[in-house]
């Protein structure tokens, strides 16, 4: 827990301003000055990476293909004008970050993603970016709608070279079942930015999946607010960085609303020299939101020398009336113990890591809930794994 | 034919203080088909010696040899050990998250025989071994020894020694923590792979009880990193009777 001052605790009182955990946001530009990376929220991210989009990169034309499939009764396309500004805020933004209120103050469009009140949408809605060009650098806004008691899956593929700033707000309807999947298997010198931003209605269940594999930086900030009692969010997240790749996610449970739940899993895996994550879990409990649960947890394993695992859950408690809230995180090596187990049944090393590390993902991948991604899911975990580790243990002649 | 044959073993182990030594020169020939019993008091080196027959990278053969059929183990990997035929029932076994039991014995299974088992049969022999240790067929969906009670991850150390079908199995207290029912679906686990052609097995175990039901052909009692004195069952009998007293004061 951490400990506040008083006129933090009287501000939060009011249940309007944003919590220490993250700085006092606004919609206007010049309120953000640009990062030195001294700042809190800024100090694990390599700037100098950015291609200058935390700064002042051009918001060029689009090197990016945009493509979707569209079910029965679900409306997405790209707005402009009067219609793309009234969408920006509608998940109760307020951007923390100059990135973020540049991406809603400058793009001129938006692609709108609208699912009527009541509508089972079967199939998932597959957002597919295939980024061209990682020399230019671009932004995009995307609105999600899900009107009350509808049920849908949307998931956003990242593929190719891209060096984009993103904002994606979502908006959960009351008593509305809502998974997001984010998919960042990018081309390895991709740059990716983004802000996910939800807000949570009454009686909501909204699942949030950050899946992140490749790029050479991504930075995803998902955050979750609750727009009445009984909401609950899911916060997952599973992601494997190769050597020289800079993973982070943030994400902030704000429970704003009486009665919340928020559980969030994150878990990773690192190989090979300079492979860093980052993973900053902050919960807030403010003073309103009496009887709310919470649990996060972030596990990550380092599978070889030179890779560096950061983690740090942040859990702030403004009222003693909660029905439950936990953390953990952990950080480790292949346990001897395991492989040693699995090596004396017969099973090589190679494989019995790769058991392992199946091990580690498969119960997030199921948590994931989506049966036509999780395949995917998994080659993906095995492509990573015999990128690196299955070719070290070559490399020393360890291979039997 | 399955022959083990351990001379003369030294093992350490890395301590704060620099290696300690904790095996002080094993002797031991287990012949085709025989079923040999280890007792020993707590911390005597009992799991040391069965670990390090396993390849346990914890301990450090310092001295002497272990041969299966001739080969000298000590040069193998783990995995090949078990490939070359050598099974450990674990004291403790080890959990495995999010890996599925069934999908932990068909790997093995697969990595032993060089080929995948044939999918109907497998799927046969796997039920039929957890059910004959009283385990639950949706059992195999579970994580490997996850929130497994001890008897149950004792059974699964047993199921796998039929499914596997070692040469040569090591058993480390797999009786201890059981209650009588347990004990005996166990035994009877241990009896039917030695009633198959000419397995080993080396029994090690803390208490006279399980000798009940598991008849050994010799009896080694385990004191201080080294075999202390052999004999038949009535060895087990006499400790039954008397402890290991007389074994610790002499060794003191
Ligand atoms: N890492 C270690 N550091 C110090 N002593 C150890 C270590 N591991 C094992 N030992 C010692 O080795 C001895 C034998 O242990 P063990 O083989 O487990 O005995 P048993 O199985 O007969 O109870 C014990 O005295 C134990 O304390
Ligand atoms: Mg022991």
């Amino acid at each position: 827990m951490t400990v506040t001052t008083d006129s933090v605790r009287s501000a939060l009182e009011q249940d309007t301003i944003e919590s220490h955990l993250n700085p006092v946001g606004s919609f206007d530009v010049a309120d953000h000055p640009v990062p030195t990376g001294r700042e809190e929220i800024w100090r694990f991210s390599p700037l100098k990476r950015l291609k200058g989009l935390h700064a002042d990169a051009p918001f060029d034309r689009s090197t990016t293909s945009c493509t979707w499939n569209t079910p029965e009764g679900v409306r997405i396309e790209g707005v402009s004008g009067d219609e793309a500004r009234s969408l920006r805020g509608i998940s109760g933004l307020v951007p923390n970050t100059r990135f973020a209120a540049r991406v809603l103050a400058e793009v001129p469009a938006s692609l709108v993603v609208d699912v009527p009140a009541d509508l089972e949408v079967a199939e998932p809605i597959v957002i597919s970016l295939d980024g061209k060009d990682a020399s230019t650098t671009e932004a995009g806004h995307v609105a999600m709608r899900f009107g009350a008691h509808s049920k849908a899956v949307v998931v956003i593929n990242h593929e190719g070279s891209s060096a984009m700033a993103a904002v994606v707000e979502i908006v959960v309807g009351d008593g509305a079942d809502v998974t997001v999947v984010s998919i960042q298997d990018w081309a390895d010198d991709a740059v990716h930015l983004a802000h996910h931003q939800a807000r949570v209605g009454r009686d909501a269940t909204y699942k949030h999946a950050a899946v992140s594999f490749g790029g050479d930086v991504v930075r995803m900030d998902a955050n979750v607010t609750y727009d009445g009692p009984g909401g609950s969010a899911e916060l997952l997240g599973l992601y494997f960085a190769d050597a020289g790749q800079h993973i982070e996610h943030r994400l902030f449970a704000d429970h704003n609303a009486p009665h919340t739940k928020s559980n969030v899993v994150y878990k990773g895996a690192l190989q090979g020299e300079g492979a860093h994550t980052v993973w900053i879990g902050n919960v807030l409990i403010r003073k309103v939101a009496e009887g709310i649960e919470t649990y996060e947890e972030n596990r990550n394993l380092v599978l070889t020398d030179g890779c560096r695992a950061d983690s740090v859950p942040n859990l702030e408690i403004e009222t003693g009336e909660i029905e439950g809230a936990g953390h953990a995180s952990a950080t480790a090596r292949f346990d001897d113990e395991q492989l040693f187990y699995l090596q004396s049944r017969g099973v090589s090393e190679k494989e019995a890591q790769r058991l392992v590390v199946h091990g580690f993902f498969n119960d997030l991948i199921r948590q994931v809930g989506v049966p036509s991604i999780e395949d995917r899911l998994l080659t993906t975990v095995e492509a990573e794994l015999a990128k690196n580790v299955l070719q070290d243990l070559a490399a020393f002649g360890r291979e039997s | 034919m399955s022959k083990l044959v351990i001379t003369d073993l030294h093992v350490t182990v890395d301590t704060e203080d620099g290696p300690k030594e904790i095996l002080k020169g094993v002797t031991l020939t287990i012949n085709d088909g025989e079923t040999h019993a280890i007792m020993g008091p707590n911390g005597s080196g009992k799991s040391t010696l069965a670990y390090s027959i396993a390849g346990h990278p914890k301990y450090t053969i310092t001295g002497g040899t272990v041969t299966l059929d001739g080969q000298d183990v000590l040069s193998l990997s783990v995995d090949e050990r078990a490939r070359a035929g050598l099974f450990l029932a674990m004291q403790y076994p080890v959990e495995v998250p999010g890996v599925s039991v069934s999908n932990f014995l068909r790997t093995a299974k697969t990595a032993l025989d060089g080929e995948a088992p044939k999918l109907r049969t497998w799927v046969k022999d796997v039920n039929a071994a957890l059910e004959q240790l009283n385990l639950d067929p949706s059992f195999g969906t579970r994580s490997v020894n996850e929130g497994f009670s001890g008897g149950e991850k004792k059974r699964h150390e047993i199921a796998q020694l039929e499914l596997l079908d070692p040469k040569v199995a090591v058993l480390d207290e797999t009786d201890s923590g059981l209650d009588i029912d347990a004990l005996k679906v166990v035994s009877e686990g241990v009896n039917r792979f030695r009633a198959r052609e000419g397995k080993g097995v080396l029994l090690i175990t803390h208490y006279t009880r399980i000798l009940r039901y598991i008849e050994p052909d010799f009896v080694h009692v385990f004191v201080d990193g080294k075999v202390a004195e052999s004999g038949g069952k009535e060895l087990a009998e006499q400790l039954e009777a008397n402890g290991y007293d007389k074994y610790v004061k002499a060794n003191a």
